[in-house]
């Protein structure tokens, strides 16, 4: 495993993406035959079956380095890594390993139908055998969530560099159903793949964030508005009576989505379509927290199906009767991608639908269509020059997001907890409060939003002003205000505040606001009462 | 009659002697361990150090009253009798030992047991109580041993030289800068230094420290007069725009926080070596069995959890609150000039309207 752990180190040591795609090309380029297909197993989601508990690795190890479970379980929270914790504990190796990845990995597949003291035997067997960085690469395997910071796209990228073989043309050839174990670098990624083109998509246009009003954007009427909708951006692709969808990151992500596979039927071959997926319920979008169980999978299990089946919300048409159109202003596209899905979608059962035009006499009108976005589940409005080309990648000056701007409150610090993993020597875990009377109730933690440089200065004040600690939480005085930002309000009797809020974040440090004037559980509670129906 | 030190909210403190040790408020008497800024304030009516670690106290402090002992030597002080003894943090830094008819106690500032070839290095005192910092105080935490960190950093900074990048390493000012420098093979480049720690170079020179030819980084240092440099900088300047005068560069920290991966990559540094001045796990536990001591006192750092493992060992352990920092990772040691003080400044929030 000596290898794959220096490719580990490689990836690990830098931050650049050029030098990360470098190191998986040069594996690429050396590495045995089965390693190779396990690596790009595992950069691409197929992870080994966990064969040994966390609990029983916890113990192993706490044993295995001769402290108390109850150490051991105090240092992985401030690790923030259960398989670095574990290698970190344990006393340095006593002998060397020169097996490869692949011996390791089927070591682990063979644990599960071992009884436990087996089980225990070859783990410590093996951790007595490895050096450090091998043990976390082996304790990511057996505890089924490794991850080496690079995305699949970036592994195709480097795959690409190391055999001449095009992005695309790679990344089709790597989704669907196949197994490390039983196929071989030679038939996954050599071997001719006539079907690839197929599937190629177009690059993705990105639009700009909108600074302010639209007012410098001239006329009105020059430009088409429809709402920011709050999925994944995705593109469908129908060509050879076969279905593709890919993510904005270029990343295949077909076999997430069985429900567009009928569309490769009802729409005809050489259709490419730009939209949102989004979950979709009773012809309204769901939280986006529905989707994002679905992002987490590689297959789709029936009842996740069920319950937060996905559309493709319709915004551009790219590509008809396998013609690239994208040089046509947007306002023809848009004409024709009208009449192509809604000739499809009157039969509803259908996972597509158009994404209405908002329209609007003047930029206020447009205004007030924006404000309303948090009521519809979207983020705002997006607005695209009618006389626009699709172009790829994020350019200024044609297409424009106008996001809907944050609910805030200003609230008062009152708990600090250190952070952990990235933020071990950190405060950066805060519980903020409201005022009720003159007491401070607890209403929502918050952890990101701050500068490091803030975080220090928090850090250091935190030490010199803890009332009490809990365990790992500190009591501190009361005395510094900061605006919390959120994009969504709700109902919560699980908390004491009686309000759960989502995506809360630090948006600035109130170090002009009087403890006093924070804001109070009333004022909470008059958002909820105006956007908490709404929003999830 | 009360115990021999007591802890207060101005610092540790000897009712029988009237004096503190590293205190964080102004007093008249004051016993420091260390020149780093969170244990050497200014304030203090007067000063007591090693002869080691004055120099750099009046470069950080300006016109103190101040006066020096040897380690080892013996001072009467009230009804107490108080020595100094080497704690191999940083050059000049103490334990320092507190007597009252045979009864032993020892506060020991900032420590790290091994030779680092630049502090004098820690010696066990034998004590019945015994007040230790926990900075790196969880199992997790190991340090090699120096040479083989030595051997990384040289070969980092070859193969960085080789394709005609600088290095640039963020450390302490006082003590990691200096043991740095000596690790490092002059034979490869250049070493140039960032002005805060320059002007610290400068004291321990003078005071007689052996430390390689260094060149200070002035606005008008021409970088490409200096290829393959190893250049030494504050961390916090790590994360400004100083290091851009140096053209393609790679950067590293130097720090014990570098042991935890998480920490490694939120500081986007392309790398981190794990290296500290304060005691590892294994250190902080030799360290304390060495001194025979059964209570002792844990200050900065995990305290709540080594202090329960020591009770468990079956010390007679407590915590005690007090304004020391451990390693940060992050600030500049305050002792460490204008420069240093500058770029902190500009970090804090401005006050919003
Ligand atoms: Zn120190
Ligand atoms: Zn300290």
């Amino acid at each position: 495993m000596k290898r794959f752990a220096a490719l580990f180190t490689r990836l690990d040591q830098t931050t650049r993406t050029n030098l990360k795609v470098a190191a998986l090309a040069d594996y690429f380029r050396e590495a045995a035959d089965a390693d190779r297909v396990w690596t790009i197993a595992l950069l691409s989601g197929r992870r080994p079956k966990r064969t040994v508990t966390t609990t029983l690795l916890r113990r192993w190890a706490a044993e295995q380095a001769g402290i108390p479970l109850w150490l051991f379980e105090e240092s992985y929270p401030i690790v923030g890594d259960l398989a670095e914790t574990i290698a970190l504990i344990l006393p340095p190796p006593e002998a060397v390993s020169d097996a490869p990845l692949t011996h390791w990995i089927s070591q682990i597949g063979a644990l599960a139908s071992l009884p436990e003291e087996e089980r225990r035997a070859r783990v410590l067997d093996a951790w007595s055998r490895l050096e450090p960085t091998e043990r976390f690469v082996f304790n990511k395997l057996i505890t089924g969530g490794f991850r080496m910071g690079v995305s699949q796209k970036l592994m195709t990228r480097a795959l690409s560099q190391a055999t001449g073989i095009e992005e695309s043309d790679l990344a089709h050839r790597l989704m669907g159903d196949w197994r490390p174990g039983e196929t071989s670098f030679e038939a996954l990624i050599l071997a001719p793949d006539p079907s690839a083109d197929l599937s190629k998509p177009y690059p993705f246009y990105l639009a700009y964030q909108l600074d302010g009003t639209p007012d410098a954007l001239g006329a009105p009427g020059a430009w088409f508005a429809e709402r920011k909708w709050d999925g994944i951006r995705g593109q469908l692709v129908l060509r050879g009576g076969a279905c593709f969808v890919w993510s904005r990151g270029e990343e295949l992500i077909t076999d997430r989505f069985p429900e567009f596979a009928p569309l490769a039927d009802a729409l005809p071959a050489g259709t490419v379509i730009d939209g949102e997926i989004l979950a979709w319920k009773e012809e309204a979008p769901m939280a986006f927290a529905a989707l994002q169980k679905r992002l987490g999978r590689k297959t789709v299990p029936a009842k996740l199906l069920a319950d937060a089946p996905a559309i493709l919300y319709a915004y551009d048409l790219l590509e008809e009767g396998g013609t690239d159109i994208r040089a046509l202003p947007f306002a023809e596209r848009r004409a024709r991608l009208e009449r192509l899905v809604g000739n499809a979608v009157r039969d509803t059962d259908l996972p597509l639908r158009l994404s209405p035009e908002v329209p609007f006499a003047d930029w206020d009108a447009l205004a007030t269509e924006r404000a309303r976005a948090r009521a519809l589940a979207a983020e705002g409005v997006m607005l695209k020059r009618r006389d626009s080309p699709y172009r790829d990648g994020r350019r200024k000056g044609d297409w424009w997001k106008w996001k809907v701007d944050p609910l805030s409150i200003d609230a008062v610090l009152i708990y600090a907890q250190q952070g952990h993993g990235r933020r071990a020597n950190l405060f950066t875990d805060f519980t903020f409060g409201v005022w009720s009377g003159n007491q401070l109730v607890p209403f929502t933690k918050a952890y990101s939003g701050l500068t490091d440089a803030e975080f220090r200065k928090i850090t250091a004040w935190v030490r010199k002003n803890t009332l009490e600690r809990y365990g790992p939480v500190r009591h501190v005085t009361p005395h510094h205000v900061f605006e919390i930002g959120f994009e969504g309000i709700q109902k919560s009797p699980r908390h004491k505040s009686g309000v759960a809020l989502r995506f809360p974040r630090m948006l600035r440090w109130r170090h002009d606001k009087p403890l006093q004037e924070a804001n109070s559980l009333a004022d909470l509670e008059a958002i909820l009462a105006a956007y908490g129906g709404k929003t999830t | 009659m009360s115990a021999l030190l007591t802890f207060t909210d101005d610092g540790i403190y000897c009712p029988e002697g009237d004096f503190y040790i590293d205190p964080w408020r102004p007093v008249d008497r004051a016993l420091i361990t260390h020149g780093h800024a969170d244990h050497a304030r200014d304030g203090m009516r007067r000063y007591l150090a090693t002869d080691l670690a004055a120099p750099v106290m009046r470069h950080r402090l300006g016109e103190i009253s101040l006066e020096t002992l040897r380690y080892g030597e013996r001072r009467e002080i009230g009804g107490v009798t108080v020595s100094f003894h080497p704690a191999g943090h940083v050059p000049g830094s103490a334990q320092i030992r507190v007597e009252r008819g045979g009864e032993v106690w020892v506060a020991s500032g900032d420590y790290k047991l091994e030779d680092d070839g630049l502090s004098t290095p820690f010696e066990p005192v034998p004590c019945h109580a015994f007040i230790t910092e926990s900075t790196f105080g969880l199992p997790v935490f190991k340090w090699r041993p120096q040479a083989e960190i030595a051997e990384a950093m040289n070969a980092w900074w070859r193969g960085n030289a080789a394709e005609g990048r600088a290095s640039i390493i963020g450390v302490y000012a006082l003590g990691k800068a200096q043991r740095l420098m000596r690790m490092l093979d002059p034979s490869i480049g250049p070493i140039l230094t960032h002005g805060a720690i320059e002007n610290t170079n400068a004291v321990l020179r003078a005071q007689g420290i052996a430390l390689p030819p260094t060149l200070r980084v002035t606005p008008d240092l021409v970088a490409r007069d200096h290829p393959g440099a190893m250049v030494l900088a504050t961390p916090s300047a790590l994360g400004t725009h100083w290091p851009r005068r140096f053209g393609p560069a790679q950067t590293a920290l130097a720090s014990g926080w570098m042991g935890l991966r998480g920490v490694r990559r939120r500081r986007a540094a392309d790398r981190g070596f794990i290296i500290s001045d304060h005691a590892d796990w294994a250190a902080l536990n030799t360290a304390i069995a060495a001194t025979g001591a059964e209570r002792v006192f844990v200050t900065h750092g995990y305290t709540s959890i080594f202090s329960r493992w020591l009770s468990e060992q079956g010390y007679d352990a407590a915590i005690v609150q007090t304004a020391y920092e451990g390693e940060s990772l992050d600030d500049p040691d305050p002792a460490t000039g204008e420069e240093a003080e500058k770029a902190q400044g500009t970090q804090s929030p401005a006050a919003a309207p």
